[in-house]
């Protein structure tokens, strides 16, 4: 065993990257979730982000217009989901789990030509002298726009429902939607925007799977990121800072434990492998020892006249 | 979540079949080929070069074969249900092509006796199960040799999947050849438990190279450790499975392509005939179960020369990459000069060679 061949700050550093995905997604879900909506579309969505980003960034050259078309691949699959789910009134876990069947199998169509090509890559931000301070500069702001972009979203959402009227509105629909309806809020108008906030969230970090943390395009490549991320948000009693307090626990032991396995650690492998899955939900849970629970209209079909 | 996640499998599984009940009906007098795969058929690795194998199938036999293929099925119960609706459907020989698929494969082939199954990678038969595999470990003491004398940092990276025979004995077939042309060479090995997940093999390629390995070598199925050695480039690697000539000359330098098409069509053509026995196949570099992918410029003419006459020598018998003296790895005697590891030994490799660091998950 050598912990000296483990060089701290790399780990730190890749630790972020490895967690963006899962903490895109998870962010995405919890505000379709708090807004009263299940949607187990979220690895469907992810796919699809992942190819729609790769295609497009591919054929301009631009990662940053890649990001953009994911968020809108994202966003346009889980249209499908709001069609059926808030305008025909379909079962919503039946749906979610269609609609991850379906983008599995739209982005296999879509990225065909996209195997083996190699993406243009996503710049480093360099921050005029906070990059350059040793140790925090590599570790925190030497990373990509979208990693950032990730906490701030965390952030924006956490704001938003914590001090916002539009916070208070959404949280008011996912608790109970009929009572929103009879205060004269648009809950199905409220619920198609969260979806979509969702679906692009989820859209992003299929797209930061397949442009910055592999990079490229293999079917099938997010692998059970999306239901890691719908796990989170339940672990994490909806509450957004504990989904990046999550996702990073989960990024960061994944990556700890090849790391220690590289170094030779003298842990069982099998240990090991499993502790981001157990240190994660040991850890939420402990913490939701609070009393938190799902919000009340979670999974239930709205409709006006019921 | 897990619920869940059961129900969309078994609601995968479900439109598949569907698919194959409507093809079945049309057509009965076909000779129906099933393929179960652990990945998807564009994973370019593993499951791509068992794709090939099936295309290969249907372009021998064109209309008097129809197959069938289900991918991404997970290892366990799960596959046991697919190869149930496949052998419902009618299929008359059915390809299981994981290691995971070994139990599942031998449970389904009790309750349907006249249908013939073929495990990859496995060590059970039963009157109607064969078991086939290739060596390829013959070709990963190539790939050692290789390595062993590129490396400058004298690490060598190793993402494995799981810990199987057929896993350690790659890992060992390659640093027994490393070794010999380079004393200094450690191997790092890294296990991510998992055939198929790019994300992940990615991070296993990046945690090695940040830990001086610039020689990495995979027995995972994806294409994406190949993407980190590139993008943090001076790192080498092998294509595995697949030739993934795409990340040739660099970082990909050489490769294990697995050919399955030509036993895919001698075991479609004795289910035909009516002539298929149960049998446990295991061919090499001289079969051509195992090639060798071109080994690119990057890699010095004399290095060059010597893999390919060590790969002349395995194909004609000359050469046995297990070969004595070797030692175990707690130091006690296996092979005494000269002599060559039997087959049921290397089936069911449990143990590293002496020299290999870490020890093997139980």
């Amino acid at each position: 065993m050598d912990l000296s061949q483990i060089n701290p700050i790399l780990l730190v550093a890749s630790l972020m990257v490895a967690a963006t995905p899962i903490l895109l997604a998870a962010i995405g879900e919890l505000v379709v979730e708090r807004a009263g909506v299940l949607n187990l579309g979220v690895e469907g969505m992810m796919i699809t982000g992942a190819i729609c980003g790769f295609a497009v960034a591919v054929e301009t050259g631009s990662p940053w217009l890649g990001f953009l078309a994911a968020a809108i691949g994202g966003a346009a699959l889980s249209f499908l989901f709001v069609i059926l789910t808030q305008f025909a009134l379909a079962n919503q876990v039946a749906s979610g789990l269609a609609l991850t069947l379906f983008g599995l199998g739209l982005s296999s169509l879509l990225g065909q030509s996209y195997v083996g090509i190699k993406p243009p890559p996503t710049p480093d931000l360099h921050i005029p002298l906070l990059s350059d301070i040793p140790i925090l500069g590599p570790v925190v702001f030497s990373h990509d726009l979208i990693l950032y972009l990730g906490i701030a979203i965390v952030a924006g959402v956490w704001a938003l429902l914590k001090f916002t009227r539009a916070g208070l509105i959404m949280r008011a629909v996912g608790e109970n939607h009929d009572a929103a309806h009879a205060l004269g809020y648009k809950v199905v108008r409220i619920r198609v925007m969260a979806i979509l906030f969702g679906g692009a969230c989820a859209g992003l970090g299929g797209a930061y799977i397949s442009l910055v943390r592999v990079p490229q395009w293999t079917e099938g490549m997010t692998a059970g990121v999306g239901w890691i991320a719908l796990a989170l948000v339940v672990f994490a009693s909806w509450k957004p800072w504990r989904v990046l307090l999550g996702a990073y626990l989960f990024g960061g032991i994944t990556v700890l434990q090849l790391n220690l396995q590289a170094a030779g650690v003298a842990i069982p492998v099998e240990y090991l492998a499993m502790s981001p899955y157990v240190i994660t939900i040991v850890v939420l849970v402990i913490l939701s020892a609070d009393k938190s629970r799902a919000p009340g209209s979670l999974g239930r079909i709205f409709h006006a006249t019921s | 979540m897990t619920i869940l996640r059961r129900t969309l499998l078994a609601g995968a599984a479900a439109v598949t079949a569907l698919g194959m009940a409507t093809a079945a009906g049309a057509q009965d007098d076909k000779t129906k080929v099933g393929f179960v795969f652990v990945g998807p058929v564009g994973d370019g690795g593993w499951t791509y070069e068992h794709n090939q194998g099936r295309l290969a199938v249907e372009e021998e036999f064109g209309d008097q074969v129809e197959t069938v293929f289900v991918e991404n099925v997970a290892e366990g119960p799960d596959s046991e249900r697919v190869m149930t609706q496949m052998a419902l459907n009618g299929a008359d020989l059915i390809f299981t092509t994981s290691f995971g698929y070994m139990d599942p494969t031998i449970n389904v082939a009790k309750k349907f006796p006249d249908v013939k199954f073929e495990h990859a990678t496995g060590y059970k038969t039963a009157e109607n199960v064969s078991t086939y595999s290739a060596r390829f470990y013959e070709g990963r003491a190539i790939q050692g040799l290789i390595a062993g004398s590129m490396t400058e940092s004298n690490i060598i990276g190793y993402i494995g999947s799981f810990p199987i025979p057929e896993v350690i004995r790659g890992i060992n077939s390659a640093y027994i050849q490393a070794k010999k042309v380079n004393p200094d060479v450690q191997f790092k090995i890294v296990w991510v438990y998992t055939w198929f997940d790019p994300a992940k093999e990615a991070d296993a390629a990046k945690v090695l190279i940040e830990q001086g390995a610039d020689v990495v070598l995979q027995h995972t199925d994806s294409t994406a450790p190949q993407a980190a050695a590139q993008t943090a480039g001076g790192v080498y690697t092998f294509g595995q499975a697949s030739d993934m000539y795409e990340y040739a000359p660099e970082p990909r330098i050489s490769s294990i392509i697995d050919n399955w098409a030509p036993y895919y069509i001698e075991r479609t053509k004795a289910v035909m005939d009516g002539t298929w026995e149960s049998v446990s196949r295991w061919d090499g570099i001289a079969e051509g179960m195992v090639g060798i992918g071109e080994i690119t410029s990057a890699v010095p003419d004399d290095v060059k020369a010597a893999a390919l006459e060590m790969k002349d020598k395995i194909a004609s018998g000359e050469m046995h990459p297990f070969t004595g003296p070797l030692k175990k790895q707690d130091g006690s005697d296996w092979l005494a000069e000269g002599e060559t590891a039997d087959d049921g030994t290397l089936a069911g490799m449990n143990f590293y060679v002496e020299g290999i660091e870490g020890e093997i998950p139980q």
